[in-house]
C-alpha cells in the first residue's frame, strides 16, 4: 500500500480522480441526450488523435482534443442528414479503424496504443496532471451554466425556442466541452476506462435518483468511489487498469440498481 | 384601454410552404382566447409562428417589445427513465407550485415517471402555465386529463389571466372552450 504514495502512482491517481468526478457528471448529460454512443465514439476519436501527434512528433493531448474537437464540428454539421446513432457509429468506426492501423504501422506508437486501449495510465506526466486540474476547474461551472439549459432544450424545446433562445449555441457549446473533457480523460483512463465512467455511474443514477440533483451526485460518487478501488486492485494486482475499473463499476452498477425513492 | 399583447393581420404561417389561412387576431393582458378549427387547418402551426418557429408568409404579427412567451405544445416531454422529479420541472421554467391541486402537491417530489399519464400531463402543462410569461400559449391542454384535472385547468388559467397574463388556447374540447375562454377565434372560417 505504500508504494501508492509514491509520486509514479500518485500522480497518476491524482490524474485519473479529476476525470472520475468529471465524466460521470458529463455522462448524465449526455444520458440525457441520448448520446451516450457519442463518449465511446469520441475516445476512439481522440485515440487516433493521439497516435497521429505522436507520428507527427505533437503534444498527445493536442492531436487526441483536437482530432475530437474537429470530428464533433464535422458531425454538427451533418447531424441533419445522419439520424439516430449513424453520426457516432461512423466516427467510433474511424477512430477505431485509424487508431489500429495507427498501431500496426508505426513502431513508435505500439506501446501508446496499447496504453490508450488497455488504460494503463503510463503516460501520466506533470504537465497532464496541469491539464487535467485545469479541465477540472473550467469544465465544472461551465458544465453547472450549461445545465438548465440543456435540460430545458430538452425537456421543453417548444418553451426554449419561444424565448428566442439560440439552441445551437446550448448544443455546440456542450459538444466542444464533453469532447475536449473526453479527449484529455482518453489520454490518462485509456478508451474504455474512459468510456466506463462515462457510461455506467449515470446508467445506475437515472434508475436509481429521485431528482436531477441526487441523479448527479450519486453518478459522481459512484464514479469516484469506483475508480479509487480499481486503481488500488489494479495496482495490488498488478492488473491493467481500463478492464479493473469497468469489472468495478459493472459490479458496483449492478449491486446499486435499483430502489426508487421520493425526494423531499 | 391599455394595448394588445400582441396583433395578428391576416398572418398567414407554414413550413416549407404556407398552411394556415389568413388569422387575425389580438390578445390582450387577462384575456383568454380560444382558438378553435377543424383538424390540419394549421392551429399549432400558428401558435409555432407566433413563437418565431414557424415562418410568416403573409400578413402582420406585432408582439409587445420584450414580450415573454411560453408555448406548451402537444407532444409530452420526454421524462421516461429520467431522474427528474415535479419540483425539478418546476424549477426548470421558474414556474411556482402555488395553486397546484393537492392532489400533485403533495407528489412534487415524485419522479415523473412514477407518475400517471395524466399527472404527469398536468404537471408539465403547469410547469409552461405557471412560468414567468405575459402570453402563454397552450395547445390542446386538456388532452390526458380527467373531469377533476380539466376543471383545475380552467381555475388556474383564470388564475393566470387575473394575474395580467394573455392566454391563447388550442382545443377541441368545445365545453372547455365556452367555459373557460372570453372570446373564441374560429380558425379556417369561410375557407373553400
Amino acid at each position: 500500500m505504500t508504494e501508492f504514495f509514491s509520486p509514479i502512482f500518485l500522480q497518476p491517481f491524482l490524474i485519473g480522480l479529476c476525470f472520475a468526478l468529471l465524466l460521470p457528471l458529463f455522462g448524465c448529460y449526455l444520458r440525457l441526450r441520448d448520446e451516450w454512443l457519442a463518449a465511446f465514439a469520441y475516445a476512439h476519436v481522440a485515440a487516433a488523435g493521439a497516435l497521429c501527434a505522436m507520428a507527427f512528433e505533437l503534444p498527445l493531448v493536442l492531436g487526441g482534443a483536437g482530432l475530437a474537437v474537429v470530428a464533433a464540428l464535422l458531425k454538427r454539421l451533418v447531424a441533419s442528414r445522419l439520424a439516430g446513432g449513424t453520426a457516432y457509429a461512423l466516427l467510433l468506426l474511424s477512430g477505431w479503424a485509424a487508431a489500429v492501423l495507427l498501431t500496426s504501422n508505426l513502431p513508435m506508437a505500439e506501446r501508446l496504443g496499447h496504453a490508450l486501449f488497455d488504460g494503463q495510465l503510463y503516460f501520466a506526466d506533470t504537465p497532464q496532471l496541469v491539464i487535467s486540474l485545469a479541465c477540472l476547474v473550467v469544465a465544472l461551472p461551465l458544465l453547472a451554466w450549461l445545465s438548465r439549459h440543456l435540460l430545458l432544450v430538452q425537456l421543453y424545446p417548444a418553451f426554449f425556442s419561444a424565448r428566442q433562445l439560440p439552441a445551437w449555441r446550448v448544443h455546440l457549446g456542450f459538444d466542444l466541452l464533453a469532447v475536449a473533457v473526453l479527449a484529455v480523460a482518453t489520454m490518462s483512463l485509456g478508451v474504455m476506462g474512459a468510456f466506463a465512467l462515462v457510461f455506467v455511474p449515470p446508467w445506475v443514477a437515472f434508475a436509481r435518483a429521485s431528482s436531477w440533483r441526487r441523479g448527479l451526485v450519486f453518478s459522481a460518487l459512484l464514479g469516484l468511489g469506483g475508480y479509487v478501488l480499481a486503481f488500488l486492485l489494479a495496482l495490488q494486482l498488478d492488473q491493467p487498469f481500463g478492464p479493473v475499473l469497468a469489472v468495478v463499476l459493472i459490479a458496483l452498477g449492478i449491486v446499486g440498481l435499483p430502489n426508487r425513492r421520493h425526494c423531499t | 384601454m391599455t394595448a394588445p399583447l400582441l396583433v395578428t393581420e391576416g398572418l398567414v404561417a407554414g413550413w416549407e410552404r404556407p398552411v394556415t389561412p389568413p388569422l387575425s387576431l389580438s390578445l390582450a393582458a387577462g384575456e383568454i382566447v380560444g382558438l378553435v378549427g377543424p383538424n390540419g387547418v394549421g392551429k399549432s402551426t400558428y401558435l409555432s409562428a407566433l413563437t418565431g418557429v414557424a415562418l410568416v408568409f403573409a400578413g402582420r404579427l406585432d408582439k409587445r417589445p420584450g414580450l415573454r412567451l411560453a408555448l406548451q405544445t402537444q407532444a409530452t416531454p420526454p421524462f421516461g427513465g429520467l431522474p427528474l422529479c415535479g419540483s425539478d420541472l418546476l424549477k426548470l421554467t421558474g414556474a411556482t407550485s402555488e395553486g397546484l391541486p393537492p392532489w400533485l402537491a403533495d407528489k412534487l417530489g415524485w419522479r415523473l415517471d412514477s407518475l400517471s399519464g395524466g399527472q404527469r400531463h398536468f404537471l408539465a402543462l403547469w410547469a409552461v402555465l405557471r412560468a414567468p410569461a405575459d402570453v402563454i400559449l397552450l395547445d390542446e391542454p386538456t388532452n390526458n386529463l380527467d373531469t377533476a384535472g380539466v376543471a383545475h385547468l380552467g381555475d388556474a388559467l383564470r388564475r393566470r389571466a387575473g394575474e395580467g397574463a394573455g392566454l391563447l388556447v388550442v382545443s377541441h374540447d368545445h365545453e372547455f372552450v365556452d367555459t373557460v375562454c372570453h372570446r373564441i377565434v374560429e380558425v379556417g372560417e369561410g375557407r373553400p
